[in-house]
């Protein structure tokens, strides 16, 4: 990967982060643990991957990305800023009275949200449905769909699986956040979806793996599913939940928690020496 | 007299598809392995590639439709009641409703008159279910006449729709030529002064034959079908309320949260007076033939009649 793309890269992720704890914060409600964990994933998507337009965020052939773990919203707010779909300011407003970044993802207020989302389970059926209508258009947009790997859990999850796998969906990608924490705890002491390959695979799809964190990894597995054809792809992204904020890092409790003005202080200057050291 | 057509709505709702399919390109139709059932099967033979069978899993196809309507395309979604409104509210209500996308769903098999298969399958409480939610139109047809014109009408709506359909071949009351199908509006069937008798779906029928049991007892009833139980036409319930001051709800489905219910909401509000709901009186039902439960569960002319005229008396 070029040094200079990695860097862009990286400082996208940084900003999303900041807006992360910008927007808890702010609002002293809401889920960093998870929305860290996908900054990266959803800096590439925004920056190298996605077909889509802040000028017209409606426009039928774009890409679509459904946030199925819509409580990871933060993370989705701060992308669209990055992306210019929001003002960056505005995140400051998130789970306010009257702001339209609502604690879960909601299509009808924001520019730029496919599909409303939160309750788990529903939004790789929704993607799902998306990409069937790109099929029948004969459309060449993609349709992205990030997924916790609790989330897994949900039996829906795995009926959306059985329907994109039957239908050949090809245009449909599901990112497997595998941070390997949620609410209760491990996934794996909770009630284990592992293994999500074995799993994905049997259900009939193209399964890639790729370090949620290292760009070049993120880099040649976005290069290596446009190869795949009849078969909907899986990614599943190991992950940090917390991701770039140090006391945060595979800590459950952070799945819904806000930092006070002390940790947010810490959070803050972490990222911010983050960016320092990515200068040009 | 002329013979009396009988038709199950649900067979109305197969032939409605196949003629929205010519008028609209883009229609689509899901179903979760009910096709034959539901007689989206129709749709399927005139439309093959514009067909879904989603397998029996109703979650995935409620949230599909959501996303299918997301782009634009025009969506119905079928199952049985029980497994549309009850199994996938969850799922209509948050990625459907919420997001307000105008996916239509057709559930056939509704309430007790499914007969043989019994309460696991009798769903009395879809109408309770969709009506609490914000932005759903919720319709109950009640013959043949009636459930094509609401498949149709439901096209012209910019939201969800909940389409209830029927096992049983219930009577066509409606084949005259001034029938006219508004969502939204109450039909008013038969004036009267003493007393009005709300009804929706095949209960609309036994609410006619129950005015004539009235009428020959000296009891001069009004006959009100309310097919769009979402949103209630609340002028012809308040006058009825207004102008008769005692009003018999009759619906095949539970007397919590359906018509009854609705109408009561209604009356408190605009004009208070005394209202008998007829319905499923908060009981399961259980397997035998549509016709005889139907009569065992009170939902007849004759216990229509009974009840508003036990009413009427104390009134």
């Amino acid at each position: 990967m070029d040094d200079k793309l990695k860097k862009d890269l990286q400082k996208t992720a940084a900003h999303i982060r900041l807006g992360i704890i910008e927007g808890v914060y702010a609002a002293q409600a809401g889920h960093p643990g998870g929305s860290l964990s996908i900054a990266d994933t959803l800096a590439y998507l925004y920056s190298a991957v996605m077909h889509v337009d802040p000028k017209n965020p409606k426009m039928p052939e774009r890409d679509r990305l459904v946030l199925s773990k819509g409580h990871c919203a933060p993370a989705l707010y701060a992308a669209l800023a990055e992306r210019g779909f929001l003002p960056k300011e505005e995140l400051k407003t998130l789970r306010q009275i009257g702001s339209r970044l609502q604690g879960h993802p909601d299509m009808k207020r924001i520019p730029g949200v496919d599909m409303s989302t939160g309750s788990l389970g529903q939004g790789i059926s929704a993607a799902c449905g998306m990409a069937l209508a790109g099929k029948l258009d004969s459309a060449s947009y993609k349709v992205y769909t990030i997924l916790g790997d609790g989330e897994l859990e949900e039996g829906q999850v795995w009926e959306a699986a059985m329907f994109a796998s039957h239908n050949k969906l090809d245009n449909l990608v599901a990112i497997i956040d595998n941070n390997g924490l949620q609410i209760d705890g491990k996934i794996t002491d909770i009630c284990s979806p592992m293994p999500i390959d074995e799993k994905f695979e049997a259900f009939g799809w193209r399964v890639f793996k790729m370090d949620g964190h290292d760009f070049e990894s993120i880099e040649r597995t976005f290069a290596d599913i446009e190869k795949v054809q009849y078969q909907p792809v899986a990614i599943i992204q190991t992950s940090i939940k917390g991701k770039g904020v140090s006391y945060m890092e595979n800590n459950a409790g952070w799945h819904g928690k806000a930092p006070n003005t002390e940790q947010y202080n810490q959070a803050i200057s972490e990222l911010t020496e983050l960016l320092k050291g990515l200068v040009d | 007299m002329a013979e009396i057509i009988r038709k199950a709505t649900r067979d109305s709702y197969g032939e409605a598809l196949v003629e929205l399919g010519k008028e609209y390109e883009d229609l689509l139709v899901l179903v979760a392995d009910l096709a034959d059932a539901t007689k989206v099967e129709w749709f399927k033979k005139a439309y093959p590639e514009r067909f879904f069978d989603c397998g029996i899993a109703e979650a995935n196809m409620m949230a599909v439709a959501a996303g299918l309507a997301s782009t634009g395309k025009k969506v119905f979604a079928s199952s049985f009641a029980m497994f549309a409104a009850g199994r996938a509210y969850e799922i209509i209500r948050n990625s459907i409703g919420y997001p307000h996308l105008p996916v239509k769903i057709g559930a056939t098999h509704a309430g007790i008159s499914v007969g043989e298969d019994g309460a696991s399958h009798q769903c009395c409480e879809d109408i309770a279910l969709m009506r609490t939610i914000p932005g759903m139109t919720v319709i109950n047809p009640a013959d043949d006449i009636e459930a094509k014109a609401a498949v149709k009408a439901s096209m012209t709506l910019d939201g969800p729709v909940y389409l209830r359909f029927g096992r049983l071949a219930v009577p066509v009351i409606n084949d005259n030529p001034d029938y006219k199908f508004e969502i939204g509006k109450g039909i008013l069937l038969k004036d009267g002064t003493d007393l009005t008798i709300v009804a929706t779906g095949l209960m609309v029928n036994e609410a006619i034959e129950a005015a004539k049991i009235l009428e020959a007892d000296g009891i001069n009833a009004r006959v009100i079908n309310i097919h769009t139980i979402k949103p209630l036409d609340t002028e012809i319930i308040c006058k009825a309320a207004t102008d008769t001051k005692l009003i018999i709800t009759a619906e095949e489905h539970s007397v919590i949260g359906g018509l009854g219910s609705a109408v009561a909401d209604t009356v408190t509000g605009c004009c208070p007076c005394k209202v008998v709901k007829i319905g499923v009186q908060d009981v399961f039902g259980h397997s035998g033939p549509a016709l005889k439960l139907l009569k065992e569960f009170g939902l007849s002319a004759e216990n229509i009649a009974e009840q508003a005229k036990q009413a009427f008396q104390n009134k």
